[in-house]
């Protein structure tokens, strides 16, 4: 109903979740089913020598043993690419399983099938692997150096790519004129997502239709499905369905495009049997793509003032062993974009060096660039004020893009569309008692004891990946849209169909919200589906804090779609101009004349009735949208951290938050 | 190589032959078909297949099925009576106390367990007793005050 939006309902996902009922990839089972387990590489760099299938092939309930060669000589494209291309990008491919070098610990290089998860791993221990270890490198900026083992002949140094952005010769003016110059370096380490749910696969071929079906964890079925089909499997994309039942969190994770998942697929697709494969979660260390590892060097020039007169920032960002899905853009434009901050510096320059490590690939992960873009910044921030000696906090101020400089053009490409900073400064310092937290820190540092620390952080994101025009621009091989499709039925109760994929956010409570609110209809006569690649339109999946802003834009607009035809109808009917028509709590009437009415259910059914409808409106009630926004969403705010230090063991403890 | 078991399952006695390596999630999951008990690791950090054994909350992938020869086992499906929900399946309802759902089975379990031996646990005693249960949507707030509602009765 109208203000249902915004209230607090409980979630409709919940009871099949609190019960049992939730039915997650592995959890789901197809006649027939057999269960894959690969084999992975213990060597972080090795040159394959052999893989000897022949003792796991005889063992009891196999199916089947593939090695690399395999896959290779069935011809199918057998690789996983990265779908966001940077100028001069090396693009070395990235096999589904490894053929003659391993390059990270966890690189596959066998798949064994059999008749029980059991048995297949019994089986992978027999297949015997000859390896010739190579020496590994697996820190980012050592990899650039004189002498590192070399991951790919086409990608000297192991550079992936050399990204800049901003302007080099402003930041060396705005540095030669500083009263004072700040320099950091600083070491943002490698995360490992884990949800809690391990990735997993289930795919059926029918090779009536020559159509397969794969269920997976997946944040984005439909880049999913495109990604098997051009580069993978062999399979156009209208024979493929991808479909992500209940997902167990993502994080990022299960975004990107992997070997696995298309490996299961490719198993299915040679034996003719549904095959299930399921993550350990020593696996899900080894192969789901990790977060950030960036080494960056970063100075920040000041006049007398302590206002910021230019930033420079030279980073040597971990691509991993092979280019992941998204992973070029995550220390580029999901970083560099960020560098300004929530202030206004007048010259900024960043150059990034993505190289390839004997590690597994890094990704996208909570946050993507923007986090490891805020560290940078607030770092700074804190070695400025104690170097000039102004309180962390009044130094933010002083910088703090002002209230009135909105919309504000950064030095790295983004526009700001709107925010006012210093009031969440405020907010945050009132609610932790900041200044009776400094003299507690000063009473603490004379008296001994343990010592207070307090860390700030005033951080932005850019929110919403979009839109496409830019994203194109940077780089992406893909449009940063959504769709929805609202489908209203005969009675008057809706089916809403989004490209936006959930994996915990609640996607089905929350649209449905959206829809009754605007249409005036009970919550429950709404119902959303998502996740299925043969049910919803072509859709950009759940990630960078876009579903709502994104997805949810796009439901929006179709019902507005939705209200415009059910306006011309009910004019037509009512013998009203449409213009004097007004539609509010399920109900179109006359302006000035409420009593002029025809209620939602009439409206629509006379929709589907067609016995008279006005001259060029179709039957039917049902309205699709590719919501391609203006612009990111740029939320802001700052955090306040309180630890208490033991000077004697340097143990910390968080005290306040 | 099959070894006899007989099992109390959600009240239901489950005759089996096993293998005596065969872990006690896997029985449930694969062969009784109750997928409701997750695995979310290999070392039993998690806590996502957490069910309960003779009344006591149980990681069952440190436990062998052969283990569970005639013990009482509930799990999540077991837990609601006649599609009654359960105190505490209504409180992580009320309280938001899930998001993917994927720890929660085990959660509510490791909960049921806390609660049958100590009806009115502080709030450092629910930490204490969830700690070996992990939530990667971060809802541990919720999840504690959910905890605490069922105590109170579910009010």
């Amino acid at each position: 109903m109208a203000g249902v939006l915004g209230t607090s309902i409980r979630r409709r996902e919940d009871p099949a979740l609190i019960t049992g009922r939730g039915r997650y990839t592995a959890d789901l089972e197809r006649p027939g089913m057999v269960h894959a387990v690969v084999v992975r590489s213990p060597h972080a760099h090795a040159r394959l020598r052999g893989v000897d299938v022949t003792a796991a092939a005889a063992a009891p309930g196999v199916l089947a043993v593939y090695s690399g060669a395999d896959v290779v000589a069935s011809g199918v494209g057998g690789v996983v690419p990265t779908a966001w291309l940077l100028p001069d990008l090396k693009t070395p491919p990235h096999p589904l399983l490894a053929t003659e070098v391993v390059r990270h610990v966890g690189d596959g290089v066998a798949v064994v099938v059999a008749e029980s998860v059991y048995a297949a791993r019994d089986a992978a221990e027999l297949v015997a692997v000859d390896y010739e270890p190579l020496p590994a490198v697996t820190d980012p900026r050592a990899a650039t150096t004189e002498g590192a083992p070399q991951l790919y002949a086409e990608a000297p140094g192991n550079v992936a790519f050399d990204w800049q952005l901003g302007d080099a010769a402003a930041v060396e003016g705005a540095f030669a004129g500083a009263a004072r110059t700040v320099e950091l370096e600083l070491r943002n380490n490698r995360l490992i997502p884990h949800a809690i749910e391990p990735r997993a696969a289930l795919a059926e071929f029918d090779e009536r239709r020559g159509a397969l079906t794969l269920w997976m964890t997946s944040q984005n079925p439909h880049v999913h499905r495109l990604l098997l089909s051009l580069a993978s499997l062999g399979l156009p994309e209208h024979k493929i369905r991808v479909i992500a039942p209940e997902v167990g969190g993502g994080f990022g994770s299960k975004i990107h495009h992997y070997p696995d998942e298309a490996l299961t697929a490719w198993c299915a697709m040679q034996l003719k049997r549904p095959v299930k494969w399921t993550a350990t979660r020593s696996e899900a260390n080894q192969t789901d793509a990790h977060g950030r590892d960036h080494r960056t060097r970063a100075a920040l020039a000041l006049d007398g003032d302590g206002r910021i007169l230019g930033l420079r920032v030279r980073t040597h960002a971990a691509m991993g062993a092979y280019l992941s899905t998204f992973a070029p853009a995550v220390p580029t434009y999901l970083y560099g974009t960020l560098l300004s901050g929530q202030y206004d510096i007048p010259a900024i320059h960043v150059r990034v060096t993505g190289t390839f490590t004997n590690t597994a690939p890094v990704d996208a992960y909570r946050g993507a660039g923007r986090p490891e873009a805020t560290f940078v910044v607030e770092r700074l921030m804190d070695l400025a004020a104690r170097e000039t000696g102004l309180d962390p906090a009044e130094l933010r101020r002083r910088n703090f893009v002002p209230p009135d400089a909105f919309p504000y053009q950064t030095q790295v490409a983004l526009q700001y569309d709107s925010g006012n900073y210093e009031p969440a400064l405020d907010r945050a310092l009132e609610a932790v008692g900041y200044a009776e937290l400094r003299a507690e820190q000063r009473r603490r540092r004379e008296q001994g004891g343990k010592l207070l620390g307090i860390g700030l952080s005033s951080y932005i994101e850019a929110c919403g990946l979009a839109p496409s025009q830019v994203v194109g621009a940077l780089g992406a091989q893909a449009g940063l849209w959504e769709s929805a499709k609202v489908r209203v039925h005969p009675t008057g109760t809706v089916t809403v169909y989004t490209g936006s994929s959930a994996h915990g956010q609640g996607h089905a409570t929350t649209f449905a919200q959206i829809v009754a609110d605007k249409l005036g209809i009970p919550v429950e006569n709404v119902e959303v589906r998502h996740g299925d690649t043969d049910e919803v339109p072509f859709g950009m999946g759940t990630y960078g804090s876009r579903s709502a802003a994104v997805g949810g834009s796009a439901i929006a607009v179709s019902v507005d779609k939705v209200i415009a035809k059910g306006r011309r109808i009910a004019a037509h009917l009512l013998e009203a101009a449409e213009n004097d028509v007004v539609f509010e709590e399920a109900k179109f009437f006359v302006r000035g004349a409420p009593a002029q009415s025809k209620a939602w259910g009439e409206v629509v059914l006379q929709a589907y009735l067609a016995h008279n409808l006005p001259d060029g409106v179709e039957a039917g009630l049902e309205e699709t949208t590719f919501y391609n926004p203006a612009n990111f969403t740029f939320p802001f705010g700052t955090h306040v951290a309180v630890v208490e230090v033991d000077p004697e063991t340097g143990e910390v403890a968080i005290a306040r938050y | 190589m099959g070894f006899p078991i007989s099992v109390e399952v959600n009240g239901v006695e489950r005759r089996a032959e096993v293998e005596p390596r065969q872990l006690l999630v896997h029985w449930l999951r694969d062969a009784l078909g109750l997928t409701g008990t997750k695995v979310g690791c290999d070392t039993s950090l998690c806590g996502a297949c957490t069910v309960l054994v003779d009344g006591r909350a149980v990681k069952s992938c440190t436990q062998l099925a052969v283990q569970a020869d005639g013990s009482r086992v509930t799990t999540i499906e077991g837990l609601a009576d006649d599609g009654e929900l359960q105190v505490l399946q209504r409180a992580f309802w009320e309280e938001h106390a899930l998001q993917c759902g994927y720890c929660t089975p085990g959660m509510i379990l490791a909960a049921a367990g806390l609660l049958a031996q100590e009806p009115d646990p502080e709030e450092t005693a629910i930490r204490q007793a969830l700690k070996g249960n992990l939530c990667r949507c971060t809802g541990y707030h919720n999840i504690v005050k959910a905890v605490r509602r069922a105590a109170a009765g579910g009010e």
